[in-house]
C-alpha cells in the first residue's frame, strides 16, 4: 500500500513538474555522456598500452660515421665494441631485463627504411652507410627501459639508446588530454546537473507544500515525505544515465567498429562490448548524484 | 493526557514570550476550551503540543511523554496520536472528500482494505455520507471543515487539537461543528479546541482556560467567556 502510494506522489510530482524533470533529464545525461566519454578514452588508453608495451622495443644505435655523441668520438664502432655490447646485453647482469636482442646491420636498416618510406621520393637518396646498425632488446617490462639506457648510452660505440615508448607516450598524453578536458566538461555539466536537481526539487516541494504539510500532522514518517521527491530526481537522473548509455555505445559502435577498426586495422581499440562496462557504473553515478542532491535540498525546504 | 510544566515559550529573545509559565494538565477525555485574543499564546500552546516548536523553559508531557525527550525519528508517532483541524481547512483540493480522508490512512501504510472500510465509517460520524466524491470546491465551509475533522480523527487519535475551527464559518454552522466535536469527546478523545467565539464556549459549559499575553489567568470547569470585557465595561 505505502508503495503503491509513493509511486502515485511520485507519478503526480512530474506530472506537476514535467518541464523542470526533462531538463534534469537532459543536464544529467549530456553531463554522464562526457563522463563516459573520459572513461572511454582511458579504457582505449590502457588497452593500447596492453597491446603496445608488449611489442615495444628498445634500440641501440651504434656509432656511424656522422654521430656527434660523445661516445662516438673515436669514430664509427669497431667491430670489438660491437660485440663487448652485445655481450654486455646477453650478460648475466642484464638477463631479468632483456627478453631478446637482435642485431640489425645498416643494409638491414636500409631494407625496413625503404619499405616503410616506399611512396617517398627520399628513399632513392638514402644509402645504407647514412644509417646506423642497431641492436633491437626486446624488454621483459616495458616499464624498466631506463635500466637499459643508463646502462648503454654512454658505452664505447653506442650513439643513443632510443626507447619506442616515447612515442607511444606521445600519442597516450595526448588521448590523456581529451579525457582531462572531457572530464572537466563532465564536471562543469555535474554542477549544473546538481543545481538543477536542486531547484526542481525544490519547486516540486514547494507545489506540494500543502500535502506534505499535512503528511508531517497526521504523522507520516520521515521516510513516506521524502522518498517521493529523492525518487523523482533519482528516476530522472537515471534515466539521463541510460540515454548517456545508449549514445556511447552508439557512438562507439558506428565511430570504432564501424570505421575505426577498419581503417587502422593494426590498432588495439576498445569494443562496444565494453562500453557497456560503464553503464552500471553511469547509472550509479547518476542516481547517487541526484539522491544526494535532493537530499540536501530537502534539508532545507521541507520540514520533517 | 496533556500537561504543561510551568512552561516558557520565547520565540524572539528580545521580545515578549508566546508563553510565559503555563502549567495546565487536561485529564483523559477532557473537553477544553482555550480561550483568548489573537496573539494571547493559543496557537503556541499547540505548537508545542505537537512538537512543532521546543519549550525554551520547562517541560510539554503528552500522554505521559516529555515530547522534549522523544527523537525526531519518533515524532511522526507522537503526531499520529493527535489530530489536528485549523480554521482554513487545510484540505487537498484536487482530491476528493473520500480521498481527502483516506490520504491520512495511506500515509500511515494502512491497506487499502482498512481505508476502504474505515472512510465511510468516519464520514458517517461527521454527518457526510453519500458526499465521498465530491470535490472540496463544490462544498460549504462546514462541510469542508466536516471532511478536515473526519481527517484528522480517521486514525483514532487520543487527543484532538481544533485550532479557532470555526473562526471562518456562521454561528449556526459553527454549533454543527461544535456537535461533532462534543461527540468525539463523548467516544472518549481528549479535545482541546482554541477559539475566541464567546458564544461557542458559553453554550458548551466545559472546562475554560483563558490566556492573556502568554500566561493562564482563568481555569474555570464549566466557564464562561466573555471576549471583549473592556467593551462591556466602557
Amino acid at each position: 500500500m505505502r508503495v503503491a502510494f509513493i509511486l502515485s506522489e511520485i507519478g503526480s510530482g512530474i506530472r506537476r513538474n514535467l518541464s523542470m524533470v526533462t531538463s534534469v533529464i537532459l543536464v544529467t545525461f549530456i553531463s554522464l555522456t562526457f563522463v563516459g566519454a573520459a572513461g572511454l578514452f582511458q579504457l582505449q588508453i590502457n588497452q593500447m598500452k596492453g597491446y603496445w608495451y608488449d611489442r615495444v622495443q628498445v634500440t641501440v644505435y651504434l656509432c656511424v660515421d656522422n654521430s656527434f655523441a660523445a661516445s662516438c668520438a673515436a669514430g664509427p664502432v669497431t667491430d670489438d665494441q660491437r660485440a663487448a655490447i652485445e655481450a654486455k646485453l646477453e650478460s648475466e647482469q642484464f638477463a631479468p631485463y632483456v627478453d631478446t636482442v637482435t642485431h640489425e646491420t645498416q643494409e638491414e636498416a636500409l631494407g625496413h627504411f625503404r619499405d616503410q618510406f616506399a611512396n617517398s621520393p627520399i628513399v632513392d637518396s638514402v644509402t645504407a652507410d647514412q644509417l646506423p646498425e642497431s641492436f633491437r632488446v626486446g624488454l621483459v617490462d616495458a616499464e624498466k627501459y631506463e635500466v637499459i639506457d643508463e646502462a648503454f648510452s654512454s658505452e664505447p660505440g653506442v650513439d643513443a639508446v632510443s626507447d619506442q615508448r616515447d612515442f607511444l607516450e606521445t600519442i597516450f598524453r595526448y588521448m590523456n588530454w581529451a579525457s582531462v578536458v572531457a572530464l572537466a566538461i563532465a564536471g562543469i555539466m555535474t554542477f549544473c546537473a546538481i543545481l538543477l536537481i536542486a531547484t526542481t526539487i525544490r519547486l516540486s516541494a514547494f507545489s506540494r507544500r500543502r500535502e506534505t504539510g499535512i503528511m508531517r500532522l497526521v504523522g507520516a514518517s520521515k521516510a513516506v515525505i521524502q522518498l517521493p521527491f529523492i525518487l523523482e530526481g533519482v528516476i530522472a537522473a537515471v534515466i539521463g544515465a541510460v540515454l548517456a548509455s545508449a549514445t556511447l555505445w552508439g557512438a562507439s559502435r558506428f565511430l570504432i567498429d564501424g570505421w575505426l577498426v577498419n581503417t587502422f586495422p593494426q590498432t588495439a581499440f576498445i569494443s562496444s562490448q565494453q562500453v557497456l562496462l560503464l553503464v552500471p557504473a553511469l547509472i550509479l553515478l547518476g542516481a547517487l548524484l541526484a539522491g544526494l542532491s535532493s537530499l540536501l535540498t530537502l534539508r532545507r525546504y521541507v520540514k520533517v | 493526557m496533556i500537561r504543561f510544566d510551568d512552561v516558557t515559550k520565547t520565540y524572539d529573545t528580545t521580545a515578549q514570550p508566546a508563553l510565559d509559565a503555563v502549567s495546565l494538565d487536561i485529564d483523559r477525555g477532557e473537553f477544553v476550551f482555550l480561550v483568548g485574543a489573537s496573539g494571547s499564546g493559543k496557537s503556541t500552546f499547540i505548537r508545542l503540543v505537537l512538537k512543532e516548536d521546543r519549550a525554551s523553559r520547562g517541560a510539554v508531557y503528552v500522554a505521559g511523554q516529555n515530547v522534549a525527550n522523544i527523537p525526531s525519528w519518533r515524532v511522526p508517532r507522537l503526531r499520529r496520536g493527535i489530530g489536528v483541524v485549523f480554521q482554513d481547512f487545510r484540505l487537498l483540493p484536487n482530491k476528493t472528500v473520500f480521498a481527502n480522508v483516506a490520504f491520512a490512512m495511506q500515509v500511515i501504510g494502512r491497506s487499502r482494505a482498512v481505508i476502504r472500510e474505515t472512510v465511510p465509517d468516519v464520514l458517517a460520524t461527521v454527518g457526510l455520507e453519500g458526499k465521498d466524491n465530491r470535490m472540496p470546491h463544490e462544498l460549504s465551509g462546514g462541510e469542508q471543515q466536516r471532511v478536515a475533522i473526519a481527517r484528522a480523527i480517521v486514525n483514532r487519535p487520543g487527543i484532538l487539537l481544533a485550532d479557532e475551527p470555526t473562526g471562518n464559518l456562521d454561528p449556526t454552522t459553527s454549533m454543527g461543528i461544535m456537535k461533532i466535536l462534543d461527540t468525539i469527546n463523548q467516544n472518549g478523545t481528549t479535545v482541546v479546541m482554541a477559539t475566541h467565539d464567546d458564544d461557542i464556549v458559553n453554550t458548551m459549559r466545559k472546562r475554560v482556560v483563558e490566556l492573556r499575553s502568554g500566561s493562564v489567568v482563568r481555569d474555570d470547569a464549566q466557564g464562561i467567556y466573555v471576549g471583549r470585557p473592556e467593551v462591556l465595561a466602557g
